[in-house]
């Protein structure tokens, strides 16, 4: 997931194989931690704030993905869940605008949407299939090697549906709401540079 | 049965075709004509049963719940339809075969359209419910939509279409007002058992009925709805040929020869399709004698036809059922051959207009001939399955045979046929003289042959009309099946009734028609010296501007676009309603109060004293703020301290929800608000405030009281009791998600659905400002040139349009700026 963040540098060159020292800029990271290309949603680039919110994202979505499983016996659930991986990706759109959250997103948010849809109604339209009410819930209890009994109730893709789709939705929203308005200021930003090389070319031209 | 099969067939080869057309082109056509074929070579197997008195039928239960099930009857009526729909069908397909280029646009469409039209138009003629009847109709509709809709790059043909979608599915919405209230009167749906026992006694019969007739008249093209089967010229041949001509346009015929045996004898029945059927009829043949386009003379011939087909069907006597048979098989013969023959004229020759094409009986003898033998079919003329009908038509409205029809009407109904049929034979010669003959100021067109694969279809359907025509007693079994419903003189089709009064109408009309012809030029000039009627579309368009200008004026004056406005609606009418309820019942004395004893107390941990100041402290601030950004801060802060509440009384899970949405909703508003001013504009003191004061503190006592009442009016026991253990046995702890994922899943689904929903909402505005910005995009790509061009030292931040990423796209525009996040408390 993080390393999606800008281009990665190119390690080395196959010129410096012949001599005997190591490879020209081996010494560069293999990952960027700041991405150079990107650029705030808001106000001026936040150096902290771009490295804490490397640091932290994986964390968070992770947190969102134990709030869903756990969500049968603590507090959490598939809605609650969705809503911290969320925060997730609108921490990385403040942090680096909307490339850095088109750069983050495994699909985008109508796919998201789509998908939960679907995995929400399979779930709900398969117990017909073997005859059950819709929706009707069955538990499974398995023995893993690493975590012992594990209890899984089918119920659980459903609420995978409803993270799914409320992810989408607030991606969705923020990309009506926030990269909007950030697109429309980069071109009136672009707009107010055009009339100025236009001023610019014509005031030479005069001289 | 095998018959459920043959339609789903019908259905899978719909969705298998797109592909199979990227693989084999057009001649996917004959793969899709397999089903259609296999159902008529099933018709045609069963026929013997069926004449010896067996009925077929089939059922599926489909919601038994209501009472619906698919029940499938095959009698002589279905099977003359099923023999138009796949037989007549399987021959146009193999024509779309050799029609369509191979490098059509969106051919997989057209002919997966039209595999479903086939599946469904067999659901029509052979189902026994009103409510399946009701969907397989539909079905025809929507399919016919996409198909007239075929080149949908053309304005027109959307307009067309639409229009078509409108009117027969309108109406049809009439027809199943009608269907409702014939099942709930008759205490059935199964279309034969209400034949059976039709419910003559009830007052709402007679309504049932006319909606009913509404519904088929629509599909049916009868005058005044005639007016969208001409535009729906715009398909392609084929298409025309079948929908328009053979088979479902027949729907509303079949529904009229299908109700008639039950209900004829039912006062407005006759009246209405007489007047209908008779005014189509005229109106039809009189204005495909003034068209130029061969295409819309056959389209108005079809219309006259209908006309022809409705008065017979509806007319309610032996005789009149009889002749319907006949001219149901032999208009779809030859209607369907000239459609076909137009589309090779125009394909070949590259212009259908009459004044554009000569002597091409020259050049294509074969396909003179085979519309010669169908024209003729057309105008009556003998040894053909027209004439055979059009004998027994004339026949039902001669004394002798009239049956339950009274005396006067048959005169009346006599005379316009008479003349109907006039106009048919002036029509069918100026058909054959446009599209073959010699005319001196034409030049001639060049005309490569065409294909033999391609003329085969037009001279199959051709011989086919003749072949019947001459050997009657092929038909004539059928026909007497289904006239079997009614009591009669005994009647045959044949070709030769010896010197009847019927033969010396049909002399007359013969003798009447080539005089027209002969006198073509001076008709031409009489139509035009006619004053024009008003067109029937003219008050369709106005309908429709109508419905548009008051929807304009009813969103103006509603939709005000000012969210204060929008918010004092919604609370002045909580006010209203359940306000003034509570009220009067306070006023009354009807309301119970908690007291002390009944376990009223101010808390029940003192923290909540606590809580219960910082909400009230951060509400007051935020009324008094003045500025947005603090106003924002101070609202999420009352969230928060709402979340401490759910807290203090043990529910975890909705203050970690609270939480989450408050946070995200604060950072969504912070999105929105480097939009507005810095600081809320101020409104001048006066009523205007005050009553926005009143109103809100208004709300928020009737909310604040009406939740206090509400705790102590509980009557039943609550839903939620023995939840705990039943989540258990499911198999989770936590209660709350157990309701959510298990017990109230359904309710959860629905939320979901709204979710989508609301997304979807957010990304059609997206869309909408996109396309904005399509109008502009050259000059777009003549910036982003520029851009590149200019110097290093431009920030890179710049190129806007350069990259495109999906995000990107999206991002590109998006919804105004006042949307609110939609739905973010909905749970």
């Amino acid at each position: 997931m993080s390393a999606v963040l800008g281009k990665p540098v190119d390690p080395g060159s196959p010129r410096s194989e012949d001599t005997a020292g190591p490879p020209e800029g081996w010494e560069a990271p293999r990952e960027q931690w700041l991405s150079t290309a990107a650029r705030p949603a808001f106000g001026p680039r936040s150096v902290l704030l771009e490295v804490v919110v490397r640091l932290l994202v994986p964390a968070i979505l992770l947190l969102s993905i134990f709030m869903l499983v756990a969500g049968h016996d603590r507090p959490g659930g598939g809605f609650a869940g969705g809503l911290v991986a969320s925060m997730a990706y609108v921490l990385r759109y403040v942090a680096g605008g909307r490339r850095e959250l088109a750069a983050g997103i495994p699909m985008p948010p109508n796919a998201l949407l789509a998908l939960g849809l679907l995995v929400a109604c399979c779930t709900a339209g398969l117990p017909l299939v073997f005859d059950h009410p819709i929706l009707d819930t069955t538990k499974v209890t398995l023995t893993l090697p690493l975590f012992g009994e594990v209890k899984i109730l089918s119920a659980l893709a459903f609420e995978a549906g409803v993270y799914l789709i409320v992810v989408g939705l607030v991606l969705s929203v923020v990309a009506a709401l926030g990269a909007r308005m950030e697109a429309e200021e980069e071109e009136a930003r672009a707009e107010r540079r055009r009339r100025e090389r236009r001023r610019r070319r014509n005031t030479g031209g005069q001289l | 049965m095998l018959l459920p099969y043959l339609i789903v067939s019908h259905a899978v080869v719909a969705v298998l075709v797109p592909w199979l057309v990227r693989a084999i082109g057009a001649r996917a056509f004959l793969v899709a004509s397999l089903p259609l074929a296999a159902s008529a070579v099933w018709a045609l197997t069963q026929s013997s049963d069926l004449l010896a008195g067996n009925e077929v039928t089939a059922s599926v239960a489909w919601i038994p719940a209501l009472g619906i099930t698919l029940d499938f009857r095959l009698d002589a009526l279905a099977l003359t339809m099923v023999l138009l729909v796949s037989g007549v069908g399987t021959v146009i397909f193999c024509y779309g075969a050799a029609y369509f280029p191979a490098r059509e646009r969106a051919l997989g469409r057209l002919v997966a359209s039209m595999a479903v039209f086939a599946g469904a138009m067999l659901g029509v003629v052979t189902t026994d419910n009103l409510f399946a009847l009701y969907v397989f109709w539909e079905l025809t509709s929507v399919s016919s939509f996409l198909l007239i809709a075929h080149n949908d790059r053309k304005e027109h043909a959307r307009r067309s279409a639409i229009q078509a979608l409108i009117v027969t599915a309108g109406f049809g919405l009439l027809m199943l007002i009608g269907f409702v209230l014939l099942g709930h009167i008759g205490g059935t749906y199964r279309i034969s058992a209400l034949l059976a026992a039709p419910p003559v006694d009830s007052p709402w019969l007679p309504v049932a009925l006319v909606l009913v007739l509404a519904g088929a008249f629509a599909k049916s093209a009868q005058a005044p709805l005639h007016f969208w089967l001409p535009a729906a010229m715009v398909a392609p041949t084929p298409v025309s040929a079948y929908l328009h001509a053979a088979a479902m346009v027949k729907g509303g015929v079949y529904l009229v020869a299908r109700l008639a045996p039950g209900f004829a004898d039912v006062d407005p029945w006759r009246a209405l399709v007489l007047t209908a059927g008779l005014a189509t009829m005229v109106i039809g043949g009189w204005r495909a004698l003034r068209q130029d386009d061969l295409k819309l003379l056959l389209a108005y011939g079809t219309v006259s036809q209908l006309g022809f087909l409705t008065l017979l069907a509806g007319t309610g006597t032996h005789v009149a059922a009889l002749a319907t048979e006949g001219v149901l098989l032999a208009h779809g013969l030859f209607k369907s051959t000239l459609f076909l023959v137009v589309g090779i004229i125009d394909h070949k020759a590259g212009t259908r207009s009459i004044s554009g094409l000569s002597g091409l009986w020259r050049r294509t003898p074969v396909l003179a001939l085979a519309s010669l033998a169908a024209a003729a079919s057309m105008a009556g003329l003998p040894p053909l399955l027209g004439f055979v009908a059009k004998e027994a038509a004339l026949a039902a409205y001669l004394p002798g045979h009239l049956g339950s029809l009274p005396r006067s009407a048959a005169t009346l109904v006599l005379i316009g046929v008479v003349v109907a049929s006039i106009l048919t034979f002036a029509y069918s010669a100026r058909f054959l003289w446009g599209a073959f003959a010699d005319k001196e100021t034409v030049a001639e067109r060049r005309f490569p042959a065409p294909s033999a694969a391609f003329l085969a279809a037009p001279v199959v359907l051709s011989a086919a009309g003749l072949l019947l025509g001459v050997l009657p007693f092929l038909v004539d079994p059928i026909a007497q099946r289904y006239a079997d419903a009614y009591t009669g003189a005994s009647y045959h089709l044949e070709l030769w009734h010896g010197l009847t009064p019927a033969l010396g109408v049909s002399t007359l009309i013969v003798a009447a028609g080539v005089v027209m012809f002969i006198q073509r030029d001076r008709v031409a000039r009489a139509q035009k010296a006619l004053p024009r009627w008003p067109e029937a579309e003219a008050v369709y368009n106005l309908a429709i501007h109508g419905i548009f200008t008051v929807g304009l004026r009813v969103t103006r004056r509603a939709q005000s676009g000012s969210l204060p406005v929008y918010l004092g609606i919604i609370l002045a009418t909580m006010l209203a309603l359940p306000g003034v309820r509570l009220l009067m019942a306070i006023i009354g004395q009807e309301v119970d109060y908690p007291q002390p004893s009944e376990g009223l107390r101010l808390w029940d941990n003192p923290l909540e004293l606590v809580v219960a100041l910082i909400l009230i402290v951060t509400a007051v601030a935020t009324v008094r703020e003045h500025r947005r950004f603090p106003a924002l801060i101070l609202i999420s802060a009352m969230g928060f301290g709402i979340a401490g509440l759910f807290v203090l009384h043990g529910a975890p899970d909705l203050a970690l929800t609270v939480v989450l949405v408050e946070t995200l909703a604060t950072i969504i508003l912070v999105f929105v608000l480097r939009r507005l001013p810095a600081v809320f504009p101020t409104r001048p003191d006066g009523w205007g405030k005050r009553l926005t004061a009143l109103l809100c503190a208004a709300a928020g006592t009737f909310v604040a009281v009406s939740l206090w009442l509400m705790t102590h009016a509980r009557t039943d026991a609550p839903v939620s009791r023995g939840f705990a253990e039943r989540a258990e046995e499911a198999g989770g702890q936590n209660l709350v998600n157990m309701i959510l994922a298990d017990f109230r899943a359904l309710d959860t689904f629905g939320e979901i659905v709204v979710l989508v929903t609301a997304a979807i909402a957010v990304a059609s505005l997206v869309l909408l400002n996109r396309r904005d910005r399509v109008v502009e995009a050259p000059d777009a790509d003549l910036d982003t040139t520029e851009e590149e061009a200019a110097p290093p030292g431009a920030p890179a931040a710049g190129a806007a349009t350069a990259s495109s990423t999906t995000q990107e796209a999206s991002a590109a525009g998006s919804g105004s700026a006042d949307t609110a996040p939609p739905d973010q408390e909905s749970r």
